[in-house]
Order: C-alpha cells, then sequence, then structure tokens
C-alpha cells in the first residue's frame, strides 16, 4: 500500500509533536511553531491538522492534563507513531539524498 | 484564580461551538481557546473577545461538525443530492429558470428600493439628537369659517413663552427664515442661506461644534458659520476670531464652525447663524415690533424644545390662547390657536386642511409602500404559477423517489430547498442589481442612496424575507408533489387537477388587475402635469431673469439701474417687486369697498411693484389702464386681477374706491390672472400696488433677444458692479424656477411610470412562462387537430383565448379601482382634469396587445409545429 504523503505544514507539526514529547498539544504545537520559525498559525489550523494526522495514522491521541486556566477542560495531547516517526524519517532522507544530488557547480555560482 | 469577576468570553459563542462542533472535540478546543483568552486578555478585555469569537468560529470547519461525523453522513449526502437534482432542474430548463429567477430578482430589487427610499423618508431630521422634543410653533387662524394654518408668529410670543410658561419648556429659540445672504470678508463676497437665531439655537439644533462652543451666540456681534462656509470665504485658514459681513451692513466675528447639518435634514440650508438679538438692534422694523409688542404682525418663526416628560399635545393645550389674550377686540376676530408641530411630523406630515393635519408626503410613503408590496407578489405569483405549471414534469421523479422508499418529509424537503435555491439566487442578482442602479437614481429621488450593506439589520430583514419568499412560493408545488401515488405519478395518468388550475388563473387575473391599475394611473399623473403644464401663464416667462436683492444697496438707485442696464443694451426693461414672479410673498387682509358684505374678512395676495412691471413681464390689460408715472395720483391706485374681481363680486371696477384703513384707493384697471404660485391651485385675488421703497427686493428683467444671453448677462454684472460692487450677481431665470413647481409632481410621474412598467414586464413574463408551458402540455392535441384539418388562426385562437379573456377580466376588476383612488388623488389639486373613459379604453388597449404579443409567440410556434413530430413526442 502506498503510504500517505505529508505537506509541509503537516511534517512541520509531526516535527513539534516529537519535539515536544508527551507535551504536544493545540496550545503547545502554536507556541512552539512560533518560537522555532517564527509562523503565527491560528489555532483551529493547527488542531484541524493534528486531528488530520491522526486520521492518516501518523498521530494517536489521548486526554489528560485539564487545569484551572483551561476551565477544567481536558487536553487533547499527540504522540507520534511508528507511522508517523517512520514517515518524518523517510522525508528526512528523500531530502538528504535530493540535497547530495544538487551538482556543486550549482553552489559555485 | 477562579474569583468570581474573573473575565469570561461571552457565552453565546461557547453555545455556539458546542452546538455546531462534535462532542469529542469541543471540550479539548474550548479549553484551547480559554487558554488562548487569558493571553490576549493582556491587550484588554473587548480585544480578547473579539479574538475568541473569531478564532471560535474559525473552529467550525468541516472536519469537526456533527453533520460531518460517520453516523450522519447520509444526511449530508442527501442535501449534496437535492442541491445537484435542484442545480441540474435549473440548467435543464434554462428558459424557465432564467424567467423565474430575473423575474423574482427585479420584484426583490424594485422592493428593496422601494425600502430604502422609505427608511431614508421615514429618518428625515432624525440626525439631531432631541428629535422627539423638538416643535415648532404654528397658529390657526380662522377667516370666514376657514381655518389657516401657518407658520409665521409674532415677535412677542418667543418672550411671552418663556415668561409664562417656562417649565414645559427647555429651549425657546426665535428666529428668522433661511433665505440667500451676501455674507463677505475683505477679498470675498459670497451668497449662501442662513439666518438670524436665539443663542440656544446651537443646542436646539444639537450643532457639532469644529472650533468654538454651542454658547457663540452670546455675543451679539458674533456670528456661527458651516464648515463648507468657513472653507468657501476663508480657505484653509482658521476663521475663528476673524471679521466679516453679513449683507454688507452687520459686522460680525466668527465665533464658532459647525459640522454641515445633513441633506436629510429641515436646517441642511442652515450655513450661518447671527445672533437674534443682533437682528432686533440693526432693523427697525424688527425692533418697533418689539417696542410695540406687536401681537398682530407674524413675520417671524419659533422653534422649541418641549421639556422632558411632558407631551407636545399638552403643551399645545396649555399655549393655545397665549396669542389670543394678548390681542384686542378687533384682531381677536381671526381666533388664532398657538400650537406645536412636532419635528417628527415637519417633513411627512405637513399639510393642513381646515386646522386639522392632513398628511403630506406620508401619503407618498403609502403609496410607493403599497406598490412595493404589489410588485413583489406580483413576483412571487409568477414564481408559483410556473413551479407549479412545472411541477407535472417532476411527476415521474416523484414516483420513483418514492418507489425507493421515500417518506413525504424529505420530499417536502427537497422541493422547499429547490425554491429557497432560487429565491436566494435571485435575491444575490437583486442586491447586485440595486447597488448598481442606486448611483444612478439621485435625480429622481432627489438625494444620495446606497444599500446599507453593513448593516445586520439589513440582512435579518433580507434572510427573513429569502425565507417567507422560498415558502409561499415553493408551498404549493411542494406540498402538492409529495402527496402524489406513485403508481399514478408513474403510469403518467396524473394531471394536474382543476383546483391548480383556478389557483393559477386567479393569480394571472390578480396580476394583470395590478398592472392595468398601474397603467391607468400613470396615464392619468401624466395627463395632469401635462394640463398643468399647458396652463396660460398670463405672462411671459421668456428671457426673464429674476434676482433677490438681499442688502440695502441698491436703494433708491431704481432710476439710475434701468436707465443704466437699458441703455447697456443688454435688456428691454426692468421692474423691482416684492415677489419674484415664481410665488407671492405678501397677503394681507382690512380691504373694504362699497357693497361688501360686513362679515366677510377678505384676503389679498398683494404684489408691490414699479411703474414698469407690467412692461417688464408681458402682463394683459383686460380693462382700464397701466400705471403712469404722468399721474401722481396712481402711487395710491390699485390694479385688480381678475381673481380679484370676482371675489369681490364687482361688476365694473375700474373707478371704483377700495378703503384700506382710513385711506382710499382708486382702481384704474384690472389684468389677466397671472399664474406665480401653485401650477394645480387656482391663481388667487391679487392686488398690485405701486411702490418704490421697503418692499420690492426682487429685480426682475426682460432681456434683449437681440443679443445673445451670455453677453447680455456679461453686461448686466458690469453695469450692476459698478453701481453695488460688493453684491454677487446671482440671477435666475424665471422658465427654470417656473419648471421647479413640476419637480414634486414629475418625480412621482417617473416612478409611478417606472413601477408600472416593471410590474407589466414581470407579469408577462410569467404569461409568456405560462404560455409555453400550455403549448407543450398540449403538444399532442394540437397534432392530432392538425391532423385533422386545423388550421394555425383556429389552433393560434384556441392557446391564445384563455389568456386573452383573463386579461379582459383582469381590465373589468381593475377599472372601477383605479377610477376610485384616482378621483381621490386628483381631489388633491385645485385644477385639475377630468377623468375620461378614453383612459380605460387606452390601459385595456395596451394590457391585451402586450399579452396576445407575449402569448403569440409561443402559440403560433406551437400551431405550425410538424404533427408527425409532434404525435411522435413521448
Amino acid at each position: 500500500m502506498k503510504r500517505e504523503t505529508i505537506g509541509e505544514f503537516e511534517e512541520l507539526c509531526l516535527l513539534m509533536v516529537g519535539i515536544l514529547h508527551e507535551e504536544a498539544y493545540g496550545v503547545s504545537v502554536k507556541d512552539e511553531i512560533k518560537n522555532r520559525t517564527g509562523r503565527d498559525v491560528t489555532i483551529s489550523s493547527i488542531h484541524s491538522t493534528l486531528v488530520r494526522l491522526e486520521k492518516k495514522g501518523l498521530l494517536k491521541s489521548s486526554m489528560g492534563g485539564a487545569n484551572d486556566i483551561r476551565g477544567g477542560r481536558a487536553k487533547r495531547i499527540f504522540e507520534m507513531t511508528a507511522a508517523g516517526k517512520q514517515t518524518i524519517n523517510e522525508a528526512r532522507e528523500l531530502r538528504n539524498q535530493l540535497w547530495t544530488d544538487i551538482p556543486k557547480l550549482v553552489w559555485e555560482k | 484564580m477562579g474569583e468570581i469577576d474573573k473575565p469570561r468570553p461571552p457565552k453565546w459563542i461557547n453555545r455556539l461551538l458546542t452546538w455546531y462542533c462534535r462532542e469529542e472535540y469541543a471540550n479539548e478546543i474550548q479549553g484551547d481557546l480559554l487558554e488562548l483568552y487569558e493571553r490576549w486578555l493582556e491587550n484588554g478585555r473587548f480585544k480578547a473577545n473579539v479574538q475568541y469569537v473569531a478564532n471560535t468560529f474559525l473552529f467550525m470547519r468541516m472536519y469537526n461538525s456533527k453533520l460531518h461525523s460517520g453516523q450522519n453522513s447520509n444526511q449530508m449526502g442527501i442535501y449534496k443530492n437535492y442541491f445537484k437534482i435542484g442545480y441540474r432542474n435549473l440548467l435543464r430548463n434554462r428558459g424557465y429558470s432564467v424567467i423565474n429567477i430575473s423575474g423574482l430578482a427585479v420584484g426583490m430589487a424594485i422592493t428593496m428600493f422601494i425600502g430604502l427610499w422609505i427608511k431614508a423618508e421615514l429618518s428625515f431630521n432624525k440626525s439631531h439628537d432631541n428629535y422627539d422634543q423638538i416643535a415648532q410653533v404654528m397658529q390657526h387662524k380662522t377667516y370666514n369659517g376657514d381655518i389657516r394654518t401657518q407658520l409665521s408668529v409674532p415677535f412677542p410670543i418667543g418672550d411671552a413663552l418663556q415668561e409664562e410658561y417656562s417649565d414645559y419648556f427647555e429651549y425657546v429659540v426665535m428666529s428668522g427664515w433661511i433665505y440667500d445672504h451676501v455674507i463677505s470678508n475683505e477679498k470675498k463676497s459670497i451668497i449662501r442661506q442662513g439666518n438670524y437665531m436665539d443663542v440656544q439655537a446651537p443646542d436646539l439644533l444639537s450643532l457639532e461644534m469644529i472650533k468654538g462652543t454651542r454658547k457663540g451666540l452670546m455675543d451679539p456681534h458674533s456670528i456661527l458659520i458651516s464648515e463648507s462656509t468657513a472653507k468657501a470665504l476663508f480657505g484653509e485658514a482658521n476663521p475663528m476670531g476673524l471679521l466679516m459681513e453679513v449683507d454688507n451692513e452687520l459686522s460680525v466675528r466668527v465665533s464658532g464652525v459647525y459640522v454641515d447639518l445633513p441633506e436629510n435634514s429641515s436646517f441642511s440650508e442652515l450655513h450661518f447663524i447671527v445672533p437674534w438679538e443682533l437682528y432686533v438692534s440693526s432693523y427697525d422694523w424688527v425692533r418697533s415690533a418689539k417696542e410695540r409688542q406687536a401681537w398682530d404682525e407674524n413675520s417671524y418663526q419659533l422653534f422649541v424644545q418641549v421639556a422632558e416628560l411632558v407631551s407636545m399635545e399638552e403643551v399645545s393645550e396649555r399655549i393655545k390662547n397665549v396669542k389670543y389674550d394678548h390681542l384686542n377686540e378687533n384682531e381677536k376676530r381671526s381666533k388664532p390657536e398657538v400650537f406645536l408641530h412636532p419635528m417628527a411630523d415637519w417633513h411627512l406630515r405637513s399639510n393642513w386642511e381646515n386646522g386639522v393635519k392632513a398628511g403630506g408626503l406620508i401619503q407618498y410613503v403609502w403609496l410607493f409602500g403599497t406598490i412595493g408590496i404589489f410588485v413583489i407578489v406580483l413576483a412571487c405569483v409568477n414564481f408559483m404559477n410556473l413551479s407549479t405549471a412545472r411541477s407535472e414534469k417532476r411527476a415521474k421523479e416523484v414516483g420513483i423517489r418514492k418507489s425507493f422508499g421515500t417518506v413525504k418529509g424529505q420530499l417536502v424537503q427537497q422541493f422547499l430547498f429547490e425554491s429557497f435555491l432560487v429565491v436566494f439566487s435571485a435575491f444575490l442578482l437583486s442586491v447586485f442589481l440595486v447597488a448598481s442602479i442606486t448611483p444612478m437614481v439621485t435625480g429622481i429621488v432627489g438625494y444620495q442612496m446606497q444599500l446599507p450593506l453593513t448593516d445586520p439589520y439589513f440582512w435579518l430583514i433580507s434572510m427573513a424575507f429569502v425565507l417567507v419568499t422560498g415558502l409561499l412560493a415553493g408551498s404549493y408545488p411542494t406540498f402538492y408533489l409529495s402527496s402524489l401515488r406513485p403508481i399514478k405519478a408513474l403510469k403518467g395518468t396524473f394531471k394536474v387537477g382543476g383546483s391548480a388550475i383556478l389557483f393559477r388563473r386567479v393569480l394571472v387575473v390578480f396580476q394583470f388587475s395590478v398592472s392595468v391599475l398601474l397603467i391607468i394611473g400613470t396615464i392619468v399623473v401624466f395627463k395632469q402635469i401635462q394640463y398643468s403644464k399647458d396652463r396660460p401663464l398670463g405672462f411671459d416667462k421668456d428671457g426673464v431673469i429674476t434676482m433677490e436683492l438681499s442688502t440695502t444697496d441698491f436703494e433708491g438707485k431704481y432710476n439710475l439701474v434701468r436707465n443704466e442696464l437699458i441703455s447697456s443694451g443688454a435688456i428691454l426693461e426692468m421692474t423691482e417687486s416684492s415677489s419674484p414672479m415664481t410665488d407671492v410673498e405678501h397677503t394681507t387682509g382690512g380691504f373694504s369697498w362699497l357693497g361688501k358684505d360686513p362679515g366677510f374678512q377678505p384676503n389679498f395676495s398683494i404684489i408691490f411693484m414699479t411703474h414698469d412691471y407690467g412692461n417688464t413681464v408681458g402682463w394683459e390689460m383686460l380693462e382700464g389702464r397701466n400705471f403712469s408715472r404722468d399721474i401722481s395720483s396712481d402711487s395710491t391706485a390699485y390694479i385688480l386681477n381678475e381673481a380679484a374681481v370676482e371675489y369681490m363680486g364687482m361688476v365694473n371696477p375700474v373707478g371704483e374706491t377700495i378703503k384700506r384703513g382710513e385711506k382710499d384707493h382708486e382702481v384704474i384697471g384690472v389684468v389677466k390672472d397671472m399664474l406665480m404660485q401653485s401650477p394645480f391651485k387656482a391663481v388667487r385675488p391679487t392686488i398690485y400696488i405701486i411702490d418704490y421703497v421697503h418692499t420690492v427686493n426682487y429685480m426682475t428683467m426682460k432681456l434683449n433677444p437681440e443679443i445673445s444671453v451670455s453677453a447680455s448677462l456679461e453686461r448686466i454684472e458690469a453695469v450692476l458692479d459698478e453701481i453695488a460692487p460688493k453684491v454677487p450677481f446671482n440671477p435666475s431665470f424665471v422658465e427654470l424656477e417656473y419648471a421647479r413647481k413640476f419637480l414634486a409632481e414629475e418625480r412621482v410621474a417617473n416612478l409611478a411610470g417606472t413601477f408600472s412598467g416593471l410590474a407589466i414586464f414581470i407579469s408577462c413574463l410569467g404569461l409568456f412562462g405560462l404560455a409555453s408551458f400550455v403549448a407543450e402540455q398540449r403538444t399532442k392535441e394540437i397534432g392530432i387537430r392538425k391532423v385533422l384539418g386545423a388550421s394555425i388562426l383556429s389552433l393560434w385562437q384556441l392557446l391564445t383565448s384563455e389568456f386573452f379573456l383573463l386579461v379582459l377580466a383582469s381590465c373589468l376588476i381593475a377599472s372601477p379601482i383605479a377610477y376610485f383612488v384616482l378621483s381621490n388623488w386628483l381631489g388633491n389639486y385645485e385644477y385639475r382634469i377630468d377623468i375620461s373613459w378614453w383612459f380605460f379604453v387606452a390601459a385595456a388597449f395596451s394590457a391585451l396587445t402586450i399579452t396576445l404579443a407575449t402569448v403569440s409567440y409561443q402559440s403560433i410556434r406551437a400551431a405550425r409545429m410538424n404533427p408527425v413530430r409532434s404525435l411522435r413526442t413521448e
């Protein structure tokens, strides 16, 4: 079966979930993206992307971590599945491969 | 944490989210949002709330919608299918769809348009903060049993109200009249309208001050000017404290600048305000009115703002006799009764008949409101007619759907959905239409109109309207079709029943009755205007110009001006008079003559004028002679018009004597009636009197036809400028001024014409659709008839006679209604046409011709079809 392809923003979210390890939920992913890339993304697009990745089987989620600020509402904590890890790995390898294939001449110009 | 007064986002938005969002996500989404809300609060509560709401809306996406969840996905699919089928149906019957949607869109656009106009009319004057409490003090007076109502009030009434009835009023503002004045500084003179008003005027009018304060009229030598006036006179410089002159004689200092009053205010032309006190101290006649406490001279206006918590009616009742109580026995005869005319009524209800409010513009609001409703009903009728007619075509689809297990409720949903689809697209089209035509109609309605696209109420009302129209228009076919028996429907033995056909006929008759009514109305309005326009004027208005003299610069220079102008060759003759050629500004009573009934209190229009009046305007002497410079007794003589002679009941007026006070005046001539006031009213009895001194403040000139108008205007300006350099030259053409008297009526005529044209267009669209449908229905019948030898003519008769009869019936229904409504309307005019039979015949004829033309296209096409082909169709 052909593996699910992912887009640039999806890849970014996957990476953030990995970085945040066990602390990845909507707001923290948003903050992390803001801190690391400077991109200010709306919370709704983060949420929809995370949910979509879960549907594709690259993430899994569990509920937890309610607190006062959140009005006692739980967080949906995301975690990478094996497929998710493999996907970003492949993405990285593919990119490395492509990088090495750029002829040196290009850089010398 | 957790204090009670901790700011929370609005509750409704959370409720909306929970309603929309699948349960599994709702909780965490709200958690995330609340967490962010905490941060947003740093920028203030309002901003945080806005962001919260905006972000919540962003969450309303398909993936977390309840509809999207696995179990209900079928529902979504059904809607998709409805949409698809509806869309395909629209495309398949392109002709019908175009007729349906465009007809409805035109109807909606008209209604929307009328709605906008009504809204604008109803909001007139509302820009004044104290709209509900402001009133003008007016009076009713009784002459010979007739009650006349007037705006002008005597001088002492202001003080009397302020002293004796101070509890009832917040502000009492005596005022002159808004008219043209020359205002100037060292560099410039311009003509602007303005007024003299009491110090509290800015508070009463709630002027928005740009510079200075509302107390700016406290100093008697001050002036408040509008922003545009400041720009015109002082340019970009700061005008505060600068000196200027009004009418070249009052010198005043600018003490404030206010924002121009909007177009939809009765005070829109109030470009400057000069203190009342200055008015009183500068003009002898005003000062004398004050010193004499002249209760019987009505020359001023009075505006008041009533105190809070008292009603206008109550105040009116209390102040009723304030004038009467101050008059002597003789003056009391006219029984003046003072009352308040609330600002809310100024624009819409300002007509008086025998002391009772008798409508005004509000009648037009009602008239066009009714037309608007009619038009939209017409459009809906079309829509219903076409959908009912077409419903037969859908019978098979219903049969199939039912066999597959669709229940009635779902079919109802489906057809209503389709109906909304059409209504909604028509709505969008109509918004587009209105938005693109509103800028073009400023000329017809008289002011700028705009679609309130940002007003939530507009959308609310529109959506409600779409809903109601969709339901109404879709209801009949929907419920009818959804209750069909599937077997019958599939077998094709189903035929639309008699009730549906009857219903359709009733609708067509209704549509055409309204159209015929509008056609007759248009004919009558146009005829009435034409009739009044063709009315003999009694004087020659061609090449006559008038100029109002608001300053005293020309006083005592009449002969000089006249000689100079005539010798310059620019004019043939000129005169000065107390009224322009298109109005009469003086009326007065107190006359008596031999044989007058002692109980009769006559009241005449008076025109004071110089000797050359008659020659300038070209009046027609019927009896006696014109005023002559050579006969010195002419300075006290009178010339009457025909109406006056009749009014006085004189047989041989020339040589008779009329007494005014103690003085005798000889009548030396009678002139033909001159139409100077409303062209729709009878000419008032008028007396012409020689006067060279105070009241003659209109200069009227007859241009020399030998040279071009622009050349003579140039010469006149040069001559006048030499004699009075500080008076701007500002003439108006009598012909144009006269044409303006028809403005209101012409506006109605144009609108009525447009609306009836559109109503007929909409009705014909419907008829066209219906005719083509009927022709299609009877294809086979026509084929058989043709095979059996029917001629095209007889087939044409067969197909058109039904519609012909329906429209004929409409004419019969509409005529008596039209007669009743229009005789009522014409009753408003003293000078009017008689309604003649040919109006009705013409309307009926045109309606029938249009019908035949519309229907014949379809029926002839059907009749000419090859029977072989039509019989084979299945």
